[in-house]
């Protein structure tokens, strides 16, 4: 089983990494979240990546879901003298003291793909997405592929009352603001998972005349955008040319959607957080130069015209 | 006779399953249009059936669990084990029938262990099963690496999504189980032991009922149940993804068999009536998106139209309806 | 005035529940310095007025004095402020908390708001030391022996209450050198003036700690009188009832033509239950089973059926040795078992008469071989007809039927299955008086029939008149196996106030 090769695969890149201490003239910590989504998985394997291609030696921790794990961890780093931490934060709030420790032991912190209520001078920069901006890319998309042509627009929204369902929600419908022929004539939540996705867009189709009014599909990741495609078959509709389909992440099923002509446009939201966090600890550790305390990653578009395929087969390993 | 069979079907559970498709209607009125299209039925009602499949599965096994006075928790992390499980297998390229065995027996032997925590180490049930609810969908993200793994196996997709004599594959496995499980608990004397033993194990026991192997079986039952919505669920994205797969629907199904009107202190119990209850959860949630309300009212909706239908059903209700009966014959004479 | 020297007084007490009257206007007066025995079978009130006396009931009729003076306890905490506390068979207490703390839980010596952990240490070990008690303060309870937990919910007690102390079966689960030790604690507290009441079902132990005996049936006082004015047998005769006549009321009936043994216990028992017993029980003989609460009846019937599986000694039947581990197993020998609590182990209340009767026969036939609807109405016509049940319909909850025809109910599923050897609890207790004479009119029945019964009961003239032969529990031991003449309530009543000696 594939499994228990990933699992062999997993050790020796385990004891690679250990091994690699001798080479490297760094050793960082990253407390990561957990692995509750294909993203937070690839965020993973592409931060390890990362590390080692820089000859870091990386602690990893994994805090399945819970800060009291992630403080732990992080004193653990301290205690070890690591020479910077990574770290994913599970919450907002609760981390003024362990971030005061750190500080105190003069080892920088670098926030990775989410931020905490905390002072700024707390921790070196925080490196994240603008998940309003991703919005706004995918509406700006589908404004430019419309053009003039009326389009009603269905939405797929993430969990109700999430930081990215609203941002993107927001992005998205500041993008389409200006252009009348635009409209969300509906907008439900499919809770960011491939089935729901499924069964809300079923639900739309049935209330759109059968899918026949819809032009555009927005969903606000990629995986309920593949439950929308598969719905959008069954209908005997095609997606991605009756019903365009736009969605948010770069997940590589959204790049064998484009592949087979069934995905219109992706936002990647890109795993690595790691590389711009560990070019900016190299620039401070060298000369002390301050990095940006907000350091936002690029929010690229894809479409069927950046080789899909390509970016489908780069993406496949790494856990998504 | 016919009069009776008739008279069985209006209860609280039909009725209010017929109440909540004639809200919808109301408010979508292309809610009953049901169209024959690419050699299957199309429209909302189907959906109804189909997406109400994999908890009318659940609650099968649930309700026969809830009748001996038990409860299954890990059902929904069951269902990703099983989805996990066929996914990664025929991934590896093995084939769909074995991958799909193994799912199945992935889901049984979870039963026998919920089964054998409940029977033999006389744990109870809510903790018993509260071990595999926690654990099961661990191992799941352990075999699929917390990523969705996607398939392409026409065999295994057309579990989720291929149809039989028009009606989706989910709503013919879910009637088939219904009819199955019905005669082999209603045709053996296995319904009135597992009454016996939800509404009295003790005397049951001294009755000469073996209850803990009755117990085991009505587990097992549960983990098969799982297994198979987990293997729809799975075919239905094309995908295993263990993160979400069944996830919550154990309360679904809990819900469901107490909308069909099983106690949760064990004793009478009608699969069929659980099955209706999982189709009005479920019209309800097609209900919510084919209105058009925003997200924002999805709980809110629900959770209030659940409490009406258990408050009509409550003892206390039917005794006022009774009340009401005799004082309206009292006020005609 | 007489009244004045009590320390605590139920004067014409009275409690009913529903239209059970639990008692029935009971005069109990309890003197400083004396342990005050406390005795009745099963429903006879005494729960109930130890629950009044505690603050736990209200009575409904009747006053409470507490030094002569009338007083109203609201709660057991109201009645711990008169001087009245209680130590029941399970501690109530916190096994995980230390000893000192269980002690002083509650009112916990402080200093500054805290607890003062030292100080209640060493108060704890001062007050242990007068119990005996060499134990660390600070040591885990539940690391103690029941005893010593007993000992310290008694010190606890005393400790808050101090003028009245009531002890609820407290030996129950002790064993012999730890019920001397409590003696001990007792016959200590006596001597410092303490009002003592104990109850239990043990009589060796009432006539060794014992000055006074109240003996309470059905809800009403039988007597109270001091011990060393009263016989074992008299004492016995007062608490089952029935004014006894002894010698001369030899039963009437001759003993019956001894037929076929259907099954034969040799040294059977199981330990911490019965003790080895042997038993030769014929085919169309009822074998009565006396003894008082507590004296290892029932243990013995659950021994014979199989629940509680025999660790030592052999059944035979119809001449094969058979292994006995299960009810299934009794079954399908042909046993049949009509528990004594009807509610908790006999009656499945939620389903249907019909329902309630077939049980045992589908148990019987197995998973597969269904019993179909038509087929499960016949036989529960056919049988509830011969027990005379009396329901509206059979498709009704058996829960709505009176305890009298439950426990016929019960006895038709037993019918139902053809048994060949039915052992019947306390089939008559609790119920009316029409279906107790149905009950003893179908045991008379079946015996005659040629099935072999063991029936258990408090009711001697009961037993008496249907019984082939009589054997006679007392501490969970066979005392005695009567037969012929010797089958008279007066021989039952010596046999089990009897000490030591078998009697035979």
């Amino acid at each position: 089983m594939t499994y228990f090769k990933k699992l062999a695969l997993a050790a020796s890149i385990a004891t690679a990494l250990s091994s690699s201490a001798m080479a490297a003239d760094m050793t960082i910590g990253f407390s990561q979240i957990g692995s509750e989504s294909g993203w937070r998985a690839a965020e993973t394997s592409v931060t390890k990546q990362q590390a080692e291609k820089r000859g870091i030696t990386l602690k990893f921790a994994d805090a399945q879901q819970k800060q009291e794990n992630q403080i732990k961890a992080i004193r653990g780093f301290i205690a070890q003298g690591v020479d910077a931490i990574l770290v994913a934060p599970v919450v907002a709030t609760g981390w003024d003291d362990v971030l005061t420790e750190a500080k105190e032991a003069k080892i920088p912190v670098i926030l990775l793909d989410r931020g905490v209520d905390a002072s700024q001078d707390l921790y070196l920069t925080s490196v994240a997405s603008d998940q309003v901006k991703e919005g706004k890319v995918a509406g700006d998309w589908l404004v430019g592929a419309v053009k003039d042509k009326d389009c009603k627009v269905v939405e797929l929204q993430g969990t109700v009352g999430s930081t990215p369902a609203i941002n993107r929600k927001k992005g998205f419908e500041e993008a389409i603001a200006g252009h009348n022929n635009i409209s969300i004539v509906r907008s439900q939540t499919g809770d960011f998972t491939r089935s729901k996705g499924k069964e809300v867009m079923e639900g739309f189709l049935k209330a759109e005349n059968g899918g026949k009014g819809i032009c555009a599909v927005y969903a606000h990741n990629d995986d309920m955008a593949v439950g929308a495609i598969q719905a959008i078959k069954d209908a005997g509709l095609k997606p991605g040319t009756d019903i365009l389909v736009v969605s948010i992440d770069g997940v590589p099923d959204i790049f064998a959607a484009m592949v087979a002509g069934e995905a219109n446009a992706t936002v990647e939201l890109t795993p690595n957080m790691a590389g711009p966090a560990l070019d900016a600890l190299a620039a401070y550790k060298k000369d002390g130069t301050v990095p940006p305390k907000f350091i936002i990653t690029e929010s690229k578009l894809y479409t069927p015209a950046d080789n899909p395929q390509g970016e489908y087969d780069a993406r496949k390993g790494l856990g998504y | 006779m016919n009069r009776l069979a008739f008279g069985r079907l209006v209860n609280t559970q039909t009725v209010a399953l017929v109440g909540v498709l004639l809200l919808n209607w109301l408010l979508f009125p292309g809610f009953f249009k049901i169209e024959w299209q690419d050699g299957r039925l199309f429209g909302s009602l189907i959906d109804v059936l189909n997406r109400g499949a994999p908890v009318a599965i659940l609650a099968i096994g649930m309700t026969a669990v809830i009748a001996t006075k038990g409860v299954d928790l890990s059902v929904g992390a069951v269902m990703a084990m099983a989805g996990a499980v066929a996914a990664t297998l025929v991934v590896a390229g093995y084939p769909t029938a074995l991958a799909i065995v193994a799912a199945l027996a992935v889901g049984l032997l979870c039963g026998l262990w919920n089964g054998i925590l409940v029977a033999l180490l006389d744990i109870q049930p809510i903790i018993a099963t509260l071990v595999l609810m926690v654990a099961g969908r661990g191992i799941a993200q352990l075999i699929t690496e917390g990523s969705i793994v996607t398939f392409s196996d026409p065999a295994l997709i057309f579990i989720g999504t291929g149809s039989l004599f028009g009606f989706p594959m989910p709503v013919v496995i879910a009637f088939t189980l219904l009819v199955l499980v019905t005669l082999a608990v209603r045709k053996t004397a296995i319904g009135l032991f597992i009454e016996a033993v939800g509404v009295n194990r003790s005397a049951a026991t001294l009755a000469g009922i073996r209850s803990r192997l009755l117990l085991i079986v009505v587990y097992a039952l549960s983990g098969l149940c799982a297994a198979i919505a987990g293997l729809i669920v799975t075919a239905d994205i094309h995908g295993a993804d263990a993160n979400n797969a069944g996830l919550w629907l154990e309360l679904d199904a809990i819900l469901a068999a107490v909308i069909g009107g099983t106690s949760l202190l064990g004793g009478r119990f009608s699969i069929a009536m659980s099955v209706v209850g999982a189709l009005i959860i479920q019209a309800m949630n097609t209900g919510i998106l084919v209105s058009g309300f925003p997200p924002e009212f999805n709980l809110v909706v629900k959770a209030g139209m659940i409490t009406l239908i258990l408050v009509i059903q409550s003892p206390f209700s039917s005794q006022f309806m009774n009340w009401l009966g005799r004082r309206n014959r009292g006020a005609a004479r | 005035m007489e009244q004045t020297a009590f320390r605590m007084e139920a004067r014409g007490v009275s409690k009913i529940f529903g239209n059970h009257t639990a008692l029935d206007a009971v005069e109990f007066g309890l003197l400083p310095g004396e342990v005050h025995a406390l005795l009745g079978e099963n429903g006879a009130g005494k729960s109930t007025l130890i629950k009044i006396l505690t603050g736990a009931y209200q009575p409904d009729g009747g006053k409470i004095l507490v030094d002569g003076e009338e007083v109203v306890l609201n709660s057991p905490l109201h009645a711990q402020s008169f001087g009245i506390g209680a130590v029941y068979q399970e501690v109530n207490l916190l096994p995980n908390r230390s000893v000192a703390e269980n002690l002083f839980l509650g009112h916990q010596p402080t200093r500054f708001g805290l607890v003062d952990r030292r100080r209640m240490d060493r108060e704890a070990r001062v007050l242990l030391q007068r119990y005996g008690l060499g134990i660390d303060p600070s040591s885990e309870l539940g690391t103690h022996s029941v005893a010593v937990q007993q000992i310290v919910a008694i010190a606890r007690a005393v400790q808050l209450s101090g003028k009245v102390l009531i002890l609820d079966e407290p030996t129950a689960s002790l064993d012999r050198d730890e019920v001397q030790r409590l003696f001990e604690v007792v016959a200590g507290l006596k001597r410092d003036g303490l009002a003592i009441v104990f109850i239990t079902h043990f009589l060796d132990q009432v006539f060794a700690l014992a000055d006074r005996v109240t003996i309470l049936r059905n809800g009403k006082l039988i007597d109270t009188r001091r011990l060393d004015e009263l016989t074992r047998t008299e004492l016995v005769r007062k608490m089952l009832g029935k004014d006894i006549a002894f010698s001369g009321s030899t039963s009437l009936k001759t003993e019956r033509p001894v037929t076929d043994v259907l099954i034969d216990y040799e040294g059977y028992g199981k330990k911490r239950s019965v003790h080895p017993f042997s038993l030769t029980i014929h085919k169309g003989e009822v074998i009565g089973v006396a003894g008082l609460l507590g004296s290892g009846r029932t243990e013995m019937a659950r021994i014979m059926f199989g629940i509680d599986p025999a660790d030592q000694g052999t059944a035979t039947l119809n001449g094969r040795p058979v292994a006995i581990k299960t009810a299934v197993d009794a079954i399908k020998h042909g046993f049949g078992f009509c528990p004594e609590d009807r509610k908790a182990d006999g009656i499945f209340g939620e389903l249907s008469v019909r329902e309630n009767i077939v049980i045992a026969l589908q148990g019987k036939l197995g998973w597969f071989r269904a019993l179909n609807r038509d087929e499960q109405l016949d036989l529960a016509g056919q049988f509830g007809e011969a027990m005379d049940i009396r329901a509206a319909s059979l498709d009704m909850p058996v829960k709505l039927l009176s305890g009298g025809n439950q426990q016929k109910v019960i006895l038709a599923r037993w019918l139902a299955t053809d048994p060949a050897f039915l052992i019947l609890d306390e089939p008559t207790r609790g119920i009316d008086v029409g279906a107790h004479a149905e009950i003893v009119r179908t045991i008379n029945r079946l015996r005659d029939d040629g099935m072999a019964l063991v029936v258990i009961s408090s009711e001697l003239d009961e037993v008496v008149a249907y019984s082939s032969r009589i054997v006679v529990m007392r501490d969970r031991e066979m005392v005695a196996e009567l037969r012929g003449e010797d089958i008279s309530p007066g021989v039952i009543v010596q046999a089990i106030a009897t000490h030591g000696e078998k009697a035979a």
